[in-house]
């Protein structure tokens, strides 16, 4: 396992390592000899249009898929080792909601703790401080049906956070959300993974949810086509933001034809 | 993952399911109106038409309805059985599957779980029934209704591994309505719930055949001796044999190597 040499400590190891990694629906070839790592206190942005292969990575991250070629890793686990064990460390957030809408805010956070093992005790302390961190400690007894977007997209946020996760997953989870809340949303990631020292790997295709010094993955057509600290691949590609890095990244096109 | 994280997981999905299922009262109610129809119209037209001989396990005359009640308890775990399936099916299409499949337990683990926490449910179901039957005249041992409880979970657990097995082939909600039409009333009608075989014999060698084979004949078999003090070895082993058959096809069609779970959720997501 590679290790990334820290500028204020020892060298850290990944909580997510991915190596050569390709998968096929049939024929059509999703992923394409796919490999990165994600490290402890880093947001890593997955950039990519619709269709490029960020859920069927993250299928196969989350072992709903088993990648027939290469690796995956979590904290130095991989499932075809460890099996669903190697899950342990990993929280998730995925595109899709997946709350119980007939079901109070505690009750779902209930459920998912006793799935993660928590003791009835551990769990409501978690949940109530994993909930106020976001804001949403009064809506707990009510049924998610009645909660908007946003507050259900917190709630699956504070349920990925639950079991102290060394690694989160977030497929597009500000999908459908309105502006603020997405802001919010990307400021409250951002914050946990400086605080609580943990690695995300965020799917998205909106430009304006990577911050200049995150990780990024550029993916397209299956395939890593960029990577780097977000600045230095918008300098690299000499356009003037992320959006024209990344049309140039996946259209080939110029900084003048995208001007003109 | 230690014994304590398995006990809380198992308490957390029973817990789930127990929840949605006293949240959904229509549900309850449906589940105990339709096999009373069935006891309060059907049987009471049927006692004057039909009668019984003495067949094993029954050692006297007895009224067509005391005769019909395993078969409606087996008629209440199927319904049970593919609810579950559907719940299965909604809770994929929902996205709470997923929150399942993803938890650090092994696969079976949480099927079984599952599979449990829906007999557990059908239980609540069966004794509310037989209360009523109870009321409404239908006398059985009273140490019967102790001793049919293993019979029950046994046909219960293999009706929802059944669920559990059409629910990795249904591809939408809106098909299960198919399974109504293909296998509950197949099922339920070619059976021994409703008349004995031999009769059903007289009347069809085929149907009698069909009858023969089909594992909720079995089911009815084992509850019904069940409640008599009786052991039917032959039901005892085609029951527990399709519950084993059903379950490893279910943990097989759900596991992310072999399962066609994969290809169903990678058809979507290589058109999304």
């Amino acid at each position: 396992m590679q290790k990334e040499a820290s500028r204020d400590g020892p060298p850290r190891s990944p909580v997510l390592s991915v190596k050569n990694v390709s998968y096929w629906y049939g024929s059509k070839q999703a992923l394409d000899d796919v490999s990165f790592e994600v490290f402890p206190g880093r947001v890593t942005a997955l950039l990519g249009p619709n269709g490029a292969g960020k859920t069927t990575l993250f299928s196969l991250i989350t072992r709903l898929f088993d990648a027939p070629t290469g690796r995956i890793e979590i904290c130095g686990r991989s499932a075809s080792d460890w099996g669903a064990k190697a899950l342990g460390p990993l929280g998730v957030v995925f595109q899709q909601p997946t709350l119980d809408l007939d079901l109070t805010v505690k009750q779902n956070l209930r459920y998912f703790a006793a799935l993660r093992g928590l003791k009835r005790k551990e769990a409501d302390e978690r949940m109530l401080r994993a909930l106020k961190a976001l804001d949403m400690e009064e809506r707990i007894g009510e049924r998610v049906r009645a909660l908007n977007g946003g507050h259900r997209r917190r709630v699956e946020i504070a349920r990925g956070l639950l079991h102290s996760p060394q690694l989160l997953l977030l497929d597009e989870p500000t999908i459908g959300l309105d502006d603020p809340t997405r802001r919010a949303i990307v400021r409250h990631v951002h914050e946990l993974a400086r605080t609580d020292n943990i690695g995300v790997l965020w799917a998205t295709h909106l430009f304006d949810e990577v911050q200049a010094d995150d990780d990024l993955l550029v993916i397209n057509r299956g395939k890593i086509i960029a990577r780097g600290k977000a600045k230095d691949v918008v300098a690299e590609t000499g356009a003037k933001d992320l959006g024209g890095a990344f049309r140039l990244l996946i259209g080939g096109e110029t900084e003048e034809d995208i001007a003109a | 993952m230690s014994f304590m994280h398995y006990l809380r997981a198992f308490r957390g999905i029973v817990w789930r399911e127990l929840l949605r299922f006293l949240q959904q009262r229509e549900r309850f109610f449906a589940a105990l109106v339709r096999p009373l129809i069935w006891l309060i119209i059907f049987a009471a037209g049927f006692r004057a038409a039909l009668g019984i001989s003495i067949i094993p396990p029954y050692e006297t005359y007895i009224t067509y309805d005391v005769y019909i009640t395993p078969g409606l308890l087996g008629m209440i775990q199927l319904f049970n059985g593919m609810q579950s399936s559907l719940s299965m099916v909604y809770d994929r299409e929902m996205g709470s599957m997923r929150v399942l499949l993803t938890t650090p337990l092994p696969r079976w683990f949480l099927l079984l779980s599952r599979l449990f926490a829906g007999v557990i449910v059908s239980l609540f179901q069966v004794y509310a029934f037989l209360l009523v039957a109870y009321f409404c005249g239908v006398e059985l041992p009273p140490l019967g209704y102790l001793t049919a409880l293993p019979a029950l979970v046994l046909s219960g657990m293999m009706f929802g591994a059944l669920g559990m097995l059409l629910s990795s082939t249904i591809k939408q909600l809106e098909n299960f309505a198919g399974i109504m039409n293909f296998v509950i009333f197949p099922m339920f009608f070619a059976s021994s719930a409703l008349y004995p075989l031999w009769k059903m014999r007289e009347g069809s060698l085929w149907l009698y055949y069909i009858c023969l084979y089909n594992p909720f004949t079995w089911a009815v078999e084992l509850i019904r001796f069940a409640f008599y003090l009786e052991i039917n070895w032959q039901a005892l082993g085609i029951v527990a044999g399709c519950t084993l058959l059903f379950l490893a096809l279910s943990v097989w069609a759900y596991d992310p190597s072999f399962g066609i779970q994969q290809r169903k959720v990678g058809a979507a997501a290589a058109a999304g």
